[in-house]
């Protein structure tokens, strides 16, 4: 009843027209970044965080959830017709989506890619919706040590499926421990690694490390290579779009698959939807009647990815806003969001801003059927997009990041840090040191040094206290086991084949 | 390499963190969580030093340096415009990145370039400028 309640609260706040007007502006972004190789979610997200302080929060949110969502929808696109996937987690969908391209059913290919979507995303944005306000409650039990036993925990996954190695994995998330530590201690006052530069008492803004790492950390890399693919005729006309009874049949399975695996998947922090998506694959493939036509062009290979990494948004969302972990880099970006819009996620987060969290889950609901509008009869539109060049796309994303930092400060010395952050960036690529631990360590260091502290401050220095209360200890056990998983030669084979397939 | 630098940074913490409080009668001071990071990031980072060194670790790919040239001049010119912003202003700076990426990066002619770069430039003034009212550094022209 409450839910039911919350939702009606929630469509209420949605279909307001400004907050119509930018969910349809951050979904069709979406769609546009997820389109264009090279260019993530979270890399857009960063660029256009700045320009969305002058919003309400809610409608804010609104947009930048619209972004993420939309981005999954947008990378089939180009997975189906050029065999490049535009996100990672339509890697998959390459399989069997080009084959029914180079087929001649790459029509139907795109339609069950929006149709799929389109189903999971909303079975996804359901299981939010039930399974957060319940999650929050157990949460509100949580003190300083749970906090940090919890936060310490969402940090090994992440770091567990961060990388090849561990050791860079978790080297990348100390140097996110560091940015975070940067500036005045609030315990104390006292500055730390600031070098004597006054700029830097404030800490380094969120803002500049995650456009730095991830807009021109991205962009440089890509700039290595000039590599363009050949581009399969668009099908024109909605009929051509449109799959077949027979094919919509064969993937009833398929769509539930999708949705199910995709939102618990979704939940565990550090999975994320590209191995929601090979997970789903697999399974499909090994229910199938057919297992040995998987990548040779069998609409199910479309459905199952496409579902599974539309479903995960809904997922991920749930530690995001209940717990506030955020469980992959985009995650992390939104919490930033919240943090700079003066808002906390947590356990409290539905009960004291009501209105953000119904009218988010409401508007995801408005938001997918935008997509499954938009992908539908625009796809030949959006992947005019592939034509753009690359010289013309990559100095607007320069300059949108300048602006993006300089609008938030108005410092240039921050737009100096920016370009260090890039080169950082680009390095950390070059060097293959995962990048997700390093923006999870930053967002979490403040608050896991808090919890820490506050922890130790309760039981006067005593260590223990971590380890006495059952949740905290249950949690750290769970870290210490997950650290340890890739010491186990069979465990860290399937680490390492996972992390590879998350592209 | 990237192990001894990190190795670098992770000495640089801990004797920095050696110098504050490390805990007192309030409970941990400014140094308790930079000292244990610091000291798990030099272990770690000796550690990776170390695997490198060992003879059973495997070659690294070939490294594409003609590619790395590439991104590190991109790098170097948005750098460059960046610490020009003060003297030219935002557009002047960035009307300049964009003539060295489509002319010099990809090697476009001058005239696809300059066009490329003042259509950038204008509309990030009617966008940002015009559009949404955004202060940026102007050069002595105004813009």
């Amino acid at each position: 009843m409450e839910v039911f309640s919350g939702l009606i609260h929630g469509f209420a706040v949605a279909l307001q027209p400004l907050n119509l007007f930018w969910c349809f502006v951050g979904v069709f972004l979406g769609t546009v970044i997820g389109v264009m190789p090279g260019l993530g979610p979270a890399a857009t997200i960063a660029m256009l965080l700045p320009l969305t302080f002058n919003m309400p929060p809610t409608t804010a949110v609104i947009m930048l959830a619209g972004i993420y969502y939309g981005a999954k929808y947008g990378g089939s696109t180009t997975a189906i017709l050029l065999n490049v996937p535009g996100e990672s987690a339509s890697v998959v969908t390459c399989l069997d989506g080009y084959q029914m391209a180079r087929k001649g059913r790459g029509g139907a290919a795109l339609g069950i890619a929006a149709i799929s979507s389109f189903v999971a995303g909303t079975v996804g944005v359901i299981g939010l919706m039930l399974l957060a306000p319940p999650l929050a409650k157990f949460a509100l039990s949580f003190s300083s040590p749970e906090y940090f036993a919890l936060m310490s925990m969402g940090l090994a996954m992440v770091v567990l499926l961060a990388g090849d190695s561990l050791v860079k994995a978790l080297l990348a998330m100390l140097l996110g421990l560091w940015l975070a530590g940067i500036g005045i201690d609030l315990f104390s006052d006292d500055s730390r690694f600031t070098f004597g530069i006054s700029e830097l008492l404030d800490g380094v803004d969120f803002v500049i490390v995650a456009i730095g790492v991830f807009a021109l950390g991205e962009v440089l890399g890509n700039m290595e290579k000039r590599g363009e693919g050949t581009l399969l005729p668009v099908p024109k006309g909605l009929r051509n779009l449109l799959p077949t009874m027979a094919e919509l049949k064969d993937c009833r399975f398929a769509f539930l698959n999708g949705s199910v695996i995709g939102f618990i998947i979704g939940v565990l922090p550090g999975a994320g939807s590209t191995i929601a998506s090979f997970i789903s694959y697999g399974l499909e493939k090994a229910v199938s009647k057919h297992p040995e036509k998987f990548g040779t062009g069998v609409p199910e290979g479309v459905a199952a990815p496409e579902g599974a990494n539309n479903s995960e948004t809904g997922g991920s969302l749930v530690p995001l806003l209940t717990l506030g972990i955020p469980g992959s880099a985009t995650t992390a970006i939104l919490l930033a969001a919240f943090i700079l819009w003066g808002l906390r996620p947590g356990p409290l987060m539905i009960q004291d801003n009501p209105e953000l969290f119904w009218g988010l889950v409401a508007s995801m609901y408005v938001g997918n059927i935008m997509l499954l509008v938009l992908n539908l009869p625009l796809i030949p539109l959006f992947a005019q997009i592939l034509k753009l060049r690359e010289f013309i796309l990559y100095p607007v994303i320069f300059g949108i990041s300048v602006i993006g930092v300089y609008s938030v400060s108005g410092s240039l010395f921050d737009c100096g840090l920016l370009a260090g952050f890039g080169l950082l960036g680009y390095a950390m690529r070059r060097l293959d040191y995962p990048s997700a631990p390093l923006i999870l360590g930053l967002v979490l260091g403040d608050a896991m040094e808090s919890a820490l502290r506050q922890s130790l401050m309760m039981s006067q220095g005593d260590l223990s206290i971590l380890v006495s209360r059952p949740m905290s200890a249950g949690m750290l056990v769970l870290t210490v086991i997950l650290l340890l998983l890739p010491l186990f030669r069979k465990v860290n084979v399937w680490r390492i084949k996972a992390i590879e397939e998350n592209g | 390499m990237s192990g001894a630098v990190l190795a670098a940074l992770g000495a640089f913490i801990v004797s920095e963190a050696w110098q504050w409080t490390y805990s007192s009668e309030e409970g941990p001071g400014p140094g308790f969580f930079p000292l244990w990071y610091g000291i798990v990031m030099v272990v770690l980072s000796l550690l990776l030093v170390a695997k490198s060194l060992l003879p059973s670790a495997t070659a690294r790919k070939g490294t594409d340096w003609t590619g790395v040239g590439r991104a590190l001049g991109v790098w170097a010119a948005f750098a460059g415009s960046v610490a020009l912003m003060n003297v030219l202003g935002f557009l002047t700076a960035l009307a300049l990145l964009t003539l060295f990426i489509v002319a010099v990066m990809y090697g476009r002619p001058l005239k696809v370039a300059l066009a490329v770069a003042v259509g950038n430039a204008a509309g990030f003034y009617l966008v940002f400028g015009l559009g949404l009212q955004l202060n940026l550094p102007v050069g002595p022209l105004g813009f």
